[in-house]
């Protein structure tokens, strides 16, 4: 199998399973227990902390984990909207988000707040100025994401956040892309919060955390106990946040060396595909990018017949063409970028992972075009297509108008 | 996600391509809406002779054109406009709920070039009687 969806999901190291272990079945107890279990748990959470904390070049206790970076996402619009409510009611988000911002977004709109969401340009990209000329004096709150797995763009957080900061406007940014995968620094990005999520860095699914800036009013998501500082409440799922904390560790250990093993079989794979496919359109920022994605929109075919022929050949790839999401629509992502619901239906999504050997990259060269050629020789937009291009050669006679 | 029905039919389509003469060309959908599907017949003595198609759309899409295109072939004009919807998905062993749509087309398609066809045939026959139209269409 070759697997290039690590955007979707990826394997938990063996050294983070392994640590993880021994809080299923022998450090089991509750960390808000007094008692010697509770107190094993309970430093394993704090020890955890501190390593994600670390990673982004944060305090431990600026960091609140949750279960997803959906529920992080949520509690970082949803609390600063309700904690800031009383100062304005205006929000601005970016129109390439994740369904995690761009819902939670509508369902502050029908609670009475306003919501701008800022343009891209053609590569996915926010322009800074249009930040600045969105904010006005009710804003309460800017989130645009960090990298967007479905393009590969990387946004120009830092600028953003320092318009924001002048203008004393919170800032979020939700990193589930990149936290992890490149250097992340809440310093360097000027946000005051940030998304991240264990599985991006080869953690188990079921833990992410929010970053709050110390001083930062939010209110909780959930109400009930006094874990995560009375701002999640819900006993803490101990053995998932043991991994992410363990997996954390090794991603900052390891990072340098991951992203010039990914750069390097991302950019073989840039480079063939519109060599070996005509009429391929590289998705995507250029070199702003992701240094594990690869977004392609192959004309005049469709998502899903690609992927599952690709399936058949045992390569696990994404799409975002609208018959491969059960809504079916156009991904939203690719639509602000401008590009026609046409080519966005044969977008193609490879997200490489640590795993992924130059022989990977290789089966993929060698099964896509035939795929291609094949659902090519059936789709009428290519027939269509080549019959315009053949009569617009230069021909002596032109064409007479029939009537 | 898909039956083995629709799995087969989606790799080994039948009738697959175009008929440069055909007595009736029926096309429906758009790619924005994600699918486009395009049927052409040769009908002799109004029964379809032969059918071919082009689809660009999803494996659903690919299927159910396939599957039409073998029901329709041979038979009567007014039988393969008969053909519906649903006839078509539970040939195909079933289509998950999100594709059904997709057999819509198939028919919808298929239908039009039938359409298309009668509409040729009505038009040759005015032709014949000397009450040709000054513009066709």
């Amino acid at each position: 199998m070759v697997y290039l969806d690590y955007a979707a999901a990826a394997p938990v190291l063996p050294e983070v399973y392994e640590a993880m272990l021994p809080y299923f079945t022998e450090h089991w107890g509750n960390p808000s227990s007094i008692h010697e279990l509770g107190e094993k748990a309970r430093e394993a959470l704090e020890k955890a902390r501190a390593q994600v904390a670390d990673l982004i070049g944060a305090a431990p206790e600026e960091i609140i984990f949750t279960s997803c970076g959906t529920e992080a996402n949520n509690f970082a619009l949803k609390g600063i909207a309700w904690a800031h409510e009383n100062r304005g009611k205006h929000i601005i988000i970016s129109s390439i988000e994740h369904f995690s911002i761009m819902h939670c977004a509508k369902t502050l709109e029908r609670w009475g707040f306003e919501v701008t969401r800022l343009p891209v340009d053609r590569y996915g990209m926010v322009n800074p100025a249009d930040v600045e000329k969105a904010l006005r004096p009710d804003t309460i709150l800017v989130s645009v994401m960090h990298a967007n797995n479905e393009i590969g763009t990387i946004q120009p957080i830092a600028e953003i956040g320092r318009i924001c900061r002048e203008r004393n406007v919170l800032f979020h940014t939700d990193a589930v892309a990149t936290a992890g995968l490149i250097p992340v620094n809440v310093e360097e990005l000027n946000v005051d919060l940030l998304t991240l999520s264990a599985n991006t860095f080869y953690g188990p699914k079921g833990a992410a955390a929010l970053y709050i800036r110390k001083g930062v009013r939010i209110q909780p998501l959930l109400d009930g106990g006094i874990q995560e500082r009375g701002l999640r409440a819900g006993t803490e799922n101990v053995p998932a946040i043991v991994g992410m904390g363990v997996a954390a560790a090794i991603a900052k250990k390891e990072m340098n060396s991951r992203i010039q093993h990914l750069q390097a079989l991302r950019d073989r794979l840039i480079e063939e595909l519109p060599k070996r496919i005509p009429d391929t359109i590289l998705l995507g920022h250029p070199h702003q990018r992701l240094p594990n994605n690869v977004s392609v929109a192959i004309e005049y075919v469709e998502g899903e017949s690609m992927l599952l022929f690709m399936d058949m050949a045992g390569i696990k790839i994404s799409s975002g063409s609208a018959c491969v999401s059960r809504s079916l629509k156009v991904s939203h992502v690719m639509l602000a970028m401008g590009i026609s619901a046409a080519t966005a239906q044969g977008s193609l999504v490879f997200t490489l992972g640590i795993h992924n050997t130059e022989k990977d990259v290789d089966q993929v060269l060698e099964v896509l075009p035939p795929v291609v050629q094949r659902l090519r020789e059936m789709s009428p937009l290519y027939h269509k297509a080549k019959h315009a291009q053949a009569s617009k050669q230069p021909s002596g006679g032109g064409q007479g108008v029939q009537r | 996600m898909y039956s083995a029905k629709v799995m087969e039919h989606f790799l080994h389509p039948r009738n697959v391509g175009v008929i440069e003469d055909a007595d009736g060309v029926g096309e429906v959908g758009n790619p924005a809406c994600g699918d486009v599907m395009t049927f052409y017949i040769k009908v002799k003595e109004d029964r379809i002779a032969e059918i071919k198609f082009q689809t660009f759309g999803c494996a659903a899409a690919i299927a159910v054109a396939s599957m039409i295109s073998e029901m329709a072939k041979g038979k009567h004009i007014t039988e393969a406009l008969k053909i519906t919807n649903k006839d078509v998905a539970e040939a195909l062993e079933g289509l998950p709920k999100q594709k059904l749509h997709c057999s819509n087309l198939g028919a919808d398609a298929l239908h039009k070039a039938i359409e298309d066809y009668l509409a040729r045939k009505k038009e040759k026959e005015a032709g014949d009687d000397g009450n040709k139209p000054s513009c066709a269409r």
